[in-house]
């Protein structure tokens, strides 16, 4: 059984080949359990909140899938790449680096490799998170953690509006393009085009740029004028318009063309890449008619904003809270916890702000943490002071959420022949079809029809634009981001849920 | 202006080794996955489609996507842009639903 109902896993025999590469998942140590805090994910917030919690006296478990701490954003090379200047593909890496620091120097439990799956709350009211380990979580052994309270820092992953020719090999996320490079050291091609909308756009033309690609243009569908009627965050904010101009330069040293109000909408190839088209758009993002104009490229780069991750919340029943941008983050109290008490978040789980603000708010969720169960007050001006730069910085992001929310017309780039759903091969016409002529009126109905979002990604990439196009021209509705298996499992992986809670040797099935 | 993302980061990797993918030799550095590797040699697609039989290979590369399913060492629906390459690691493209040992 796995997360994906149409590609049940084998169950049986499990993988012979050994891993000796992978991250080896740590046993949990029975004598450690329950944790006080188990935080999910080891990126800016989770960091943040792990090392804190842990200095506050608290007995920290950390999981993250990767081998690595860092996350998305400070995704770096494993050290076998002997990287002497990671630093040249990040923004604020010794702000990272400080927190790997704290962490090498605490007594937090860094299970690494741990993808957790499913986090459940027990009788007494402590937590459970259930994980497959493993590079890839294909690892024998499951795991599962307990902990006194729970903090979601898993991130978000990339949004993606589909276009005629998007599933061509070298059409890649352009998040996807900056963590292949940030940690393989590797380009897609050697001319590619950045396109789609949202500031990770300029930080991912800058990279490719100074890697050595050609980037023949930055795509980008918003204008920045929806900025500027924000004055206030603007100013409040200096840090934000110093990291766009940095990105901005370094364009301009090597010679890249920003088209505003303009997208891909077609990409050209027979087995790989050859060209994009680009074409003005109106400023609800519906293309103009004949301004299309063909750029030949061996890939594309292409990303919409990013969206909060927080399937393991919306499984535990948390309210959330739509986006200016369309997408759904978790609601959270003033002190970062969610609807479920004992239950906080942070970073981007909230709502996509950047690694300052999920610093801010893993730091803030832990010393909330750390005062609900050592019973003091969560008060002082540590607090005071992480409350007032995490409310600057949400409002900027809650700008920038406004700013590149995807117009209604985007729908217009898209042939009846185009994919939507990449893993089931389901196209806009399928869909299209299944809205005017069978009645659907919303995502779910679309999916149950055509299988778009039943496949392996669970509707990760095609989420937004099956929204889109169920709304057939009305207000979408959200992706509503359940998933009651936020990884796929192995059968293997459920029935070891027989085993006895801490046994780190669970019964094979 | 670097002109390679190894020059750009000042790497200095540990020995390469060499993997295959369908018996063609590739060349990958200690700590890239799969997926990494194989964008280094210029491949693109590891993966044909249930349906089109179209090439498909890493477009999210931070697992969410499962577009980079690859058949690895015999086993299929590896995550190739999350597993690490290992010398002889023999990659095979992945084609259908991958489940060749269910015989679904």
């Amino acid at each position: 059984m796995t997360a994906s109902p149409s590609e049940p896993e084998p169950s049986a025999p499990e993988p012979s080949a050994p891993e000796p590469s992978a991250p080896e998942p740590s046993a949990p140590e029975a004598r450690r359990e329950p944790y006080d805090l188990a935080v999910v994910g080891a990126g800016s917030a989770g960091l943040a909140a792990a090392v804190t919690a842990s200095e506050l006296g608290l007995a920290v478990a950390l999981l993250d899938a990767s081998a690595q701490t860092g996350g998305q954003f400070h995704r770096h090379p494993a050290p076998t790449l002997g990287a002497r200047r990671p630093e040249a593909l990040h923004h604020d890496w010794s702000a990272f680096t400080d927190l790997r620091r704290r962490l090498a120097g605490s007594s937090v439990t860094h299970l690494a490799g741990h993808h957790v799956w499913s986090t459940v709350r027990e009788d007494d009211g402590s937590w459970t998170a259930h994980a497959v380990t493993g590079a890839d979580g294909t690892a024998g052994r499951p795991a599962r953690i307990r902990a006194r309270t729970l903090l979601l820092a898993t991130g978000a992953y990339e949004r993606q509006l589909p276009l005629p020719g998007w599933t061509l090999p070298g059409v890649v996320g352009a998040g996807g393009a900056q963590a292949m490079l940030k940690s393989g050291l590797v380009l897609p091609g050697r001319r590619v085009v950045v396109a789609g909308s949202g500031p990770l756009l300029l930080a991912v033309a800058s990279s490719l740029a100074a890697a050595g690609a050609r980037v023949p243009a930055v795509v980008e569908a918003a204008g920045y004028l929806r900025y500027v009627r924000s004055p206030l965050a603007l100013l409040a904010n200096p840090a934000k318009a110093a990291e766009a101009l940095s990105h901005g330069t370094a364009l301009l040293r090597h010679r890249v063309r920003v088209r505003l109000r303009s997208a891909v909408t077609e990409v050209h190839g027979t087995d790989r890449v050859e060209a994009v088209t680009v074409t003005r758009l109106d400023a609800d993002w519906r293309p103009v008619p004949g301004t299309g104009r063909r750029i030949a490229c061996d890939a594309l780069a292409v990303g919409h904003g990013l969206v909060p991750q927080i399937e393991l919340a919306t499984a535990l029943g948390c309210a959330t809270r739509r986006l200016p941008d369309g997408t759904l983050g978790l609601a959270l109290d003033d002190l970062q916890e969610t609807s479920e008490r004992g239950l906080w978040a942070a970073g981007e789980t909230g709502g996509v702000g950047g690694a300052e603000l999920a610093r801010t708010e893993g730091e803030l969720a832990a010393h909330a943490v750390a005062a609900r169960l050592l019973g003091r007050r969560a008060d002082g001006d540590r607090i005071a002071g992480l409350r007032r730069r995490r409310d600057r910085l949400r409002a900027f992001a809650e700008v920038m959420s406004a700013a590149h929310a995807p117009g209604p017309g985007w729908q217009d780039w898209l042939t009846d022949d185009t994919d939507v759903c990449r893993c089931e091969e389901v196209t806009a016409g399928r869909i299209r079809e299944a809205v005017t002529e069978l009645g659907a009126r919303d995502a779910r109905t679309a999916k149950l029809l055509t299988r778009a979002g039943m496949g392996w990604c669970q509707g990760r990439m095609c989420g937004t634009a099956v929204s889109c196009l169920a709304a057939h021209g009305g207000a979408p509705e959200p992706p509503a981001e359940r998933r009651p298996f936020a990884v796929p499992v192995r059968l293997s992986a459920l029935a070891a849920l027989d085993g006895e809670p801490d046994d780190p040797h669970p019964r094979a099935p | 202006m670097a002109r390679t993302p190894a020059d750009l980061v000042g790497a200095q990797p540990d020995p390469p080794f060499e993997i295959t993918f369908d018996g063609r030799r590739v060349t990958a550095l200690p700590g890239q996955t799969l997926a990494a590797a194989l964008w280094g040699a210029g491949i693109l697609a590891w993966r044909t489609t249930r349906d089109g039989g179209r090439p498909r290979g890493a477009f999210c590369g931070i697992g969410q996507c499962y577009d980079c399913l690859a058949t690895v060492n015999g086993e299929p629906n590896r995550r190739a842009c999350l597993v690490p390459a290992r010398p002889g690691d023999a990659i095979t493209t992945q084609e259908g639903h991958g489940h060749d040992r269910l015989a679904v």
